[in-house]
C-alpha cells in the first residue's frame, strides 16, 4: 500500500496488507535466475544459507539488531520506519521482517521525497513494498515543491534543510509518530559515533548531544512525554563492510544504482554526478560520458557523487571495499558544507 | 529482475568469521585515549584517503601535537571537544583484523563523566586503563579498575603511554607493572596484564617497538586479538532463560513468543516455566524467517512456541524448570547514579528489567563507596556519579538472577519518572525475601493468628535517645508493666545485642548501619512472632531507623524519642562511658565526636531531663492503649 503526502492512521495498521507470508519469506523460494548471462542456478534458501557461511560476527548483529526493533516496536505507540531506499535501509527492512516473522512488522515505512532521487530508487521502493506487503508512506514538503527548491538554485545546504529536515519534521508530526527507525551506522560520520542506539528527541525534534541519555547493557529507556519522540538506530554497531556482507550472506535486493554499470555522468566539483533525468542542469563546459561506475550511497542524485568501478555483483563489492581507500560519504555532497555539518544537522532535527 | 540478481553459483565463504571483542578505553584527560584509538584505527587501516585529507585539515586547525597529524581528532567528532581539547561523551569505534573485529568504546576520563565509563564498561568484556608513564597509576586509575569490576568486565589491559617520555625505560614501566598488579589483584578479573606503549608514535601498539626490546610480551593489539574470551564458568550450564520481548500473534493460527536468549540454550521439545506465574509447558517450536531451528542458545533472538496455550505476556520470562530465576519484590543491588537529582531513598523511580517495567524504590542504602579509597561510607542519598548498595522493594515481584551469574538477568536501569531521564544503573547481588513465595504457602499460622492468640497487636517500640537518656530504665518499666498484664515481649538491648548477634562490629558509621539492619531483621521475625518489642538502641541516623520502619508493615514500628539534654546525659554518665570518650579513650561516641539526628516526628516525645522514668514509662503505655496495641481493660 503506497500512501502519498496523505493522511495516515498508523492504529489501522492490522491487515493492511495483503494475506498469506510476504513473497521473500516463503522458505523454498527460488534464488533469483542469472538469466541474462544464460546461467540458470536454483537453490533452497536453506541450501544457499549452507554454501554462504553467516560469520558468528554477522549473527551477533543480526541478533542485536532484531532486539532493538523488537524493544521500540513494543513499547512505543506510533513507530515508523524510516526508508531511504539504500543498502542500509534494505538490511533494516530484512531485520524488521525477521524480527516479526512470520508476522509482518508493526510499523508502515516512511519515505521523504525530495523530488530529486534516482528514478531507479522510486522504483524500487514501489516494488519493494508492494513485494513484502507493507505500507509505505511517501512524503514531500509540498510548500519546498510549490517554491521550486531545487539543489541546484538553493545550493545543497539550505535545500537538504528544506527537503529533508523540514520534511521529516512535518511527517513525523503530522501522523503522530513517537518513534522512528532509521538505518544510520556510528562508523559512518565522527557525530554519529556519539549517538545512542536510541536517540531522544525534544519536541522540536532537536538533539543534545551533550545531554543524551546513558545506554546501558541492552536495556534501553522509552519513556517519554507527550509530543516528544525518538530515533531508533537498529544498525548503530554495524559498519559498511558488515552492511555488504550481510547483503551478500542473505541475498538481500538492492538498488542496481550500486552495482557497477556503464551511466552517463559529468565531471562536478571533484565528484562524478550522474546525469539521471532531464532536471539535471549542466553547467558550461559539461558534456556527460559513459562511464562504467557505481554508487557507494544513493541520496539525491544532483548530490551523489559515483565511482568508477567494475564491481557488477555483490561479492565483487565486498572484494572492492577490503581495498578501498576513500569512504562512502565522500559521495556526499552534504557532508562537507562545513566543519561539524552533521553535528549542526542533526541538532536540527536531520536524521 | 533487480540488482539483488548476483548471486554465483559458488559464493566465496566471507572472510573474517573471527569473533568480536568488544572493549573500553578509560584513562583521564591527558592519557592519550583517543591518541590511542587513532592509531588503531590508523594502523589498522580504517581512515580512508577523504578522512585522512580531513584531519590533516583538522589537526592544523585544532591540533595538540605540533606539526604531526594529531590522531586524537579522528575520534573526538564533536565541535564542543575540539574546542575544548576533551572527550566529552561515550564514542563508539569500528575496527577489524583477520582475527577479530572490535568494538570499541571510548570514555570519557575525568570525574563528572563517571556514568559514561559505566555505560561503555556494561557491554565489554575487555578494559584498557591508560595511564602516562611519567605518572603512573592515578586515583583515577583505581576509580576505572572499580567500575570496571563493577560492571562484570573480564578483562583489563594497563596500557602505560607515552613511554617515549621517560625514554623507554624499563625499570620505570615494571614500577608501574607491579603497583597495578597489586591494585588488580584484589578484584578477580580474569586477566591482567600491562603493556608499555606509546600511541602518538605508535611503539607498541600494533607493532613491537625497537625501543621497546626489553618488552617481551605481545603489542597491545595481538593481546587483544588473543586474549581467551571464552567464559568456561558462562559456557558450561548456565541455565535457560529467555525474557518475553513481544507476543508474535499475526492470525488466530500462529501465536508465538519472541526475545532474545538470555542465557543457557533450548531445544524443541524441553520444558520451560514461566518464571512469575510457574506454569509449565514445553517448547514446541524455534521458529525464526530462516526456517524453525533444532536449537538456540544465549544470543538468539528467535520466537518460541509452547506445547499449551498459556497467558503469556511482555515481561515474563521462560526459564528451565529445575534451575528457576529468583522472583522476588525485593533485592540487594550496587547502583552506579547518573543523575543530577540524587537518589532518595523510598523515592519512587521506575525499574526497566530485562523487558520488565516495575515502579521501585530503593528501602535501603546500606553504604557509598568511596570509589578512590574503596572504602565504605555510610550515605543518606547517592550523588551523580555515586556508587552505592542498596536494597530495593518493587512493587510486584520480578524474575531475575545476580548479575555475576548473567549481565541480561541481573542489569537493571532507573528511570526518574518525572524527567524521565535513565537516573541509575543497577547490579543485582541477591534477592532478599527469598522465602517468601514458600512461606506463603507452608507456614498456615500468620502472624494475625499469633497475635490474636496473645491477644496484642505485635509492634516495636523503638526507644532512640543519646547514651544516658534513660532509654534502658523506661523500656525495662514497660516490659515489667507488659509482661504483669499477660503480655508477651521481648526487649532488645543495644549493649546485649553487642555482646553476640553483632560481637564483630565496631562503632564506624558502616558498622552502625549494619547494627541496626541487624538489630531491624531480629524485630522483624519477633513482630511476625507477634511479640511486641522493646528495643532500645542509640540509633542515631535517621535513616537506619527509616529503614527498620521499612522492613515493617505500616504502624507496627512505634518511634520512641527519649529526648533528655546532653548535659543531663554527661552528668548522669552511668557507665563512665562520655568521661571515656572526653578523655578521647572511645571514640565514634554520639554526643561527642558522632553525630545524634533527633527524629522529625515520632509516634512519641518523652522529656528524659523533666520526668522520672515511672512516668514516662506510663505514657509509653497509654499510647499502646490508644493504638490498641493491647487492650484497654
Amino acid at each position: 500500500m503506497l500512501v502519498r503526502n496523505g493522511w495516515f492512521d498508523p492504529r489501522t495498521m492490522d491487515g493492511a496488507g495483503p494475506p498469506g507470508p510476504p513473497e521473500c519469506c516463503k522458505p523454498d523460494m527460488a534464488i533469483p535466475t542469472r538469466a541474462a548471462t544464460g546461467r540458470r542456478w536454483l537453490a533452497s534458501r536453506d541450501a544457499l544459507r549452507h554454501l554462504v557461511r553467516m560469520t558468528s560476527h554477522l549473527r551477533r548483529l543480526e541478533n542485536e539488531s532484531i532486539l532493538i526493533l523488537r524493544e521500540v516496536a513494543a513499547e512505543f505507540r506510533a513507530p515508523v520506519m524510516l526508508y531511504s531506499i539504500g543498502k542500509d535501509s534494505a538490511v533494516m527492512l530484512h531485520l524488521a521482517m525477521k524480527a516479526f516473522h512470520p508476522g509482518r512488522p508493526p510499523f508502515p515505512l516512511l519515505h521523504v521525497d525530495t523530488t530529486w532521487k534516482f528514478r531507479e530508487m522510486i522504483a524500487f521502493r514501489d516494488q519493494t513494498a508492494a513485494r513484502l506487503g507493507l505500507t509505505l508512506i511517501s512524503h514531500t514538503n509540498e510548500d519546498g515543491r510549490a517554491q521550486g527548491i531545487n539543489p541546484f538554485d538553493h545550493g545543497s545546504s539550505y535545500y537538504t534543510h528544506i527537503m529533508k529536515t523540514e520534511a521529516l519534521k512535518q511527517a513525523l508530526r503530522q501522523h503522530g509518530f513517537d518513534a522512528a527507525f532509521g538505518g544510520a551506522r556510528r562508523d559512518e560520520e565522527k557525530s554519529r559515533a556519539k549517538e545512542r542506539i536510541l536517540s531522544f528527541r525534544t519536541a522540536a525534534h532537536g538533539w543534545d548531544p551533550k545531554d543524551q541519555r546513558p545506554e546501558l547493557w541492552n536495556l534501553y529507556n522509552t519513556r517519554i512525554a507527550a509530543g516528544e519522540s525518538i530515533r531508533a538506530f537498529p544498525l548503530s554497531n554495524w559498519t559498511e563492510l558488515d552492511v555488504w556482507q550481510y547483503i551478500q550472506a542473505e541475498n538481500i535486493p538492492i538498488v542496481p544504482l550500486y552495482l557497477a554499470a556503464p551511466r552517463p555522468v559529468v565531471h562536478r566539483d571533484n565528484m562524478l554526478i550522474m546525469v539521471d533525468d532531464e532536471r539535471m542542469r549542466l553547467r558550461p563546459g559539461e558534456i556527460p560520458e559513459t562511464r562504467m561506475i557505481r554508487f557507494r550511497t544513493l541520496g539525491c542524485y544532483p548530490l551523489t557523487g559515483a565511482v568508477d568501478s567494475n564491481a557488477t555483483t555483490i561479492e565483487q563489492i565486498v572484494e572492492e571495499m577490503t581495498v578501498s581507500r576513500t569512504s562512502e560519504r565522500e559521495g556526499r555532497a552534504i557532508d562537507h558544507d562545513e566543519a561539524g555539518s552533521m553535528e549542526k544537522k542533526k541538532r536540527e532535527g536531520y536524521f | 529482475m533487480d540488482g539483488s540478481s548476483q548471486a554465483g553459483p559458488m559464493p566465496k565463504p566471507l572472510p573474517g568469521n573471527s569473533a568480536l571483542l568488544r572493549f573500553l578505553t578509560c584513562g583521564s584527560v591527558d592519557d592519550g585515549k583517543s591518541t590511542l584509538i587513532g592509531r588503531l584505527l590508523y594502523d589498522t587501516k580504517r581512515i580512508l584517503a577523504d578522512q585522512m585529507v580531513a584531519l590533516e585539515k583538522d589537526s592544523r586547525r585544532f591540533g595538540t601535537t605540533g606539526p604531526d597529524l594529531d590522531l586524537a581528532l579522528l575520534v573526538d567528532g564533536l565541535e564542543a571537544e575540539r574546542e575544548q581539547g576533551i572527550t566529552i561523551d561515550v564514542a563508539y569505534r569500528y575496527f577489524a583484523t583477520d582475527r577479530r573485529s572490535f568494538i570499541v568504546a571510548d570514555t570519557p576520563g575525568h570525574e563528572q563523566y563517571t556514568r559514561n565509563m559505566a555505560t561503555g564498561a556494561s557491554t565489554a568484556d575487555l578494559a584498557i586503563l591508560l595511564v602516562d608513564a611519567r605518572h603512573g597509576i592515578m586515583t583515577q586509575t583505581r576509580r576505572h579498575a572499580f567500575i570496571a569490576n563493577l560492571l562484570g568486565v573480564r578483562h583489563l589491559v594497563l596500557a602505560v603511554n607515552k613511554i617515549d617520555l621517560v625514554g623507554y625505560d624499563q625499570a620505570r614501566f615494571d614500577q608501574v607493572a607491579a603497583s597495578f598488579e597489586e591494585m588488580a589483584s584484589g578484584f578477580g578479573f580474569a586477566s591482567v596484564r600491562a603493556i608499555p606503549i606509546s600511541a602518538r608514535y605508535g611503539d607498541n601498539v600494533t607493532e613491537a617497538s625497537e625501543q621497546l626490546a626489553w618488552y617481551g610480551g605481545p603489542t597491545l593489539l595481538a593481546h587483544l586479538e588473543q586474549v581467551d574470551l571464552v567464559d568456561a564458568s558462562a559456557a558450561s550450564g548456565q541455565p535457560f532463560r529467555m525474557p518475553v520481548q513481544w507476543v508474535n500473534r499475526p492470525d488466530l493460527d500462529f501465536r508465538g513468543y519472541s526475545g532474545t536468549v538470555a542465557s543457557g540454550c533450548i531445544r524443541p521439545g524441553d520444558p520451560i516455566v514461566v518464571a512469575g506465574s510457574g506454569r509449565e509447558s514445553r517448547v514446541a517450536r524455534i521458529v525464526t524467517m530462516d526456517g524453525d531451528l533444532a536449537r538456540a542458545g544465549a544470543g538468539d533472538a528467535v520466537t518460541l512456541t509452547l506445547a499449551d496455550e498459556l497467558d503469556i505476556s511482555r515481561g515474563d520470562v521462560f526459564a528451565q524448570p529445575d534451575a528457576r530465576p529468583e522472583v522476588s519484590d525485593q533485592f540487594a543491588a550496587r547502583i552506579v547514579w547518573m543523575d543530577d537529582a540524587p537518589l532518595l531513598p523510598g523515592r519512587s523511580y521506575l525499574l526497566k528489567l530485562g523487558t520488565r517495567t516495575v515502579t521501585a524504590s530503593v528501602s535501603t542504602l546500606k553504604h557509598k563507596v568511596d570509589i578512590n579509597t574503596y572504602d565504605r561510607l555510610a550515605a543518606k542519598e547517592l550523588r551523580l556519579n555515586e556508587i552505592g548498595t542498596c536494597n530495593l522493594s518493587l512493587a510486584s515481584p520480578i524474575a531475575f538472577d545476580p548479575y555475576e551469574q548473567s549481565r541480561t538477568m541481573g542489569a537493571f536501569i532507573l528511570i526518574d519518572r518525572l524527567t524521565n531521564r535513565t537516573a541509575g544503573a543497577g547490579m543485582i547481588k541477591f534477592g532478599l525475601r527469598r522465602a517468601t513465595n514458600i512461606h506463603r504457602q507452608a507456614t498456615s499460622v500468620s502472624k494475625q493468628a499469633r497475635a490474636a492468640q496473645n491477644r496484642q497487636k505485635p509492634c516495636v517500640l523503638w526507644f532512640t535517645g543519646l547514651s544516658g537518656s534513660g532509654k534502658s530504665s523506661i523500656s525495662d518499666l514497660v516490659e515489667r508493666a507488659l509482661h504483669a498484664q499477660g503480655h508477651r515481649t521481648y526487649l532488645l538491648d543495644g549493649d546485649n545485642i553487642r555482646h553476640g548477634l553483632s560481637r564483630d562490629l565496631g562503632f564506624s558509621q558502616p558498622s552502625r548501619v549494619e547494627n541496626i539492619r541487624r538489630v531491624g531483621e531480629v524485630t522483624k521475625l519477633f513482630v511476625d512472632a507477634g511479640l511486641i518489642v522493646l528495643a532500645s538502641f542509640i540509633s542515631p541516623f535517621r535513616a537506619e531507623r527509616r529503614m527498620v520502619r521499612d522492613m515493617l508493615e505500616p504502624g507496627e514500628f512505634i518511634e520512641v524519642f527519649v529526648d533528655t539534654p546532653l548535659e543531663i546525659c554527661k552528668a548522669r554518665d552511668p557507665k563512665g562511658l562520655y568521661r571515656k570518650a572526653l578523655a578521647g579513650e572511645i571514640t565514634n561516641f554520639t554526643g561527642v565526636d558522632s553525630p545524634y539526628e533527633a527524629p522529625e516526628q515520632p509516634e512519641l516525645l518523652l522529656e528524659g531531663g523533666a520526668f522520672e522514668p515511672a512516668s514516662l514509662a506510663e505514657r509509653v503505655l497509654d499510647l499502646l492503649r490508644v493504638r490498641g496495641v493491647i487492650g484497654s481493660e
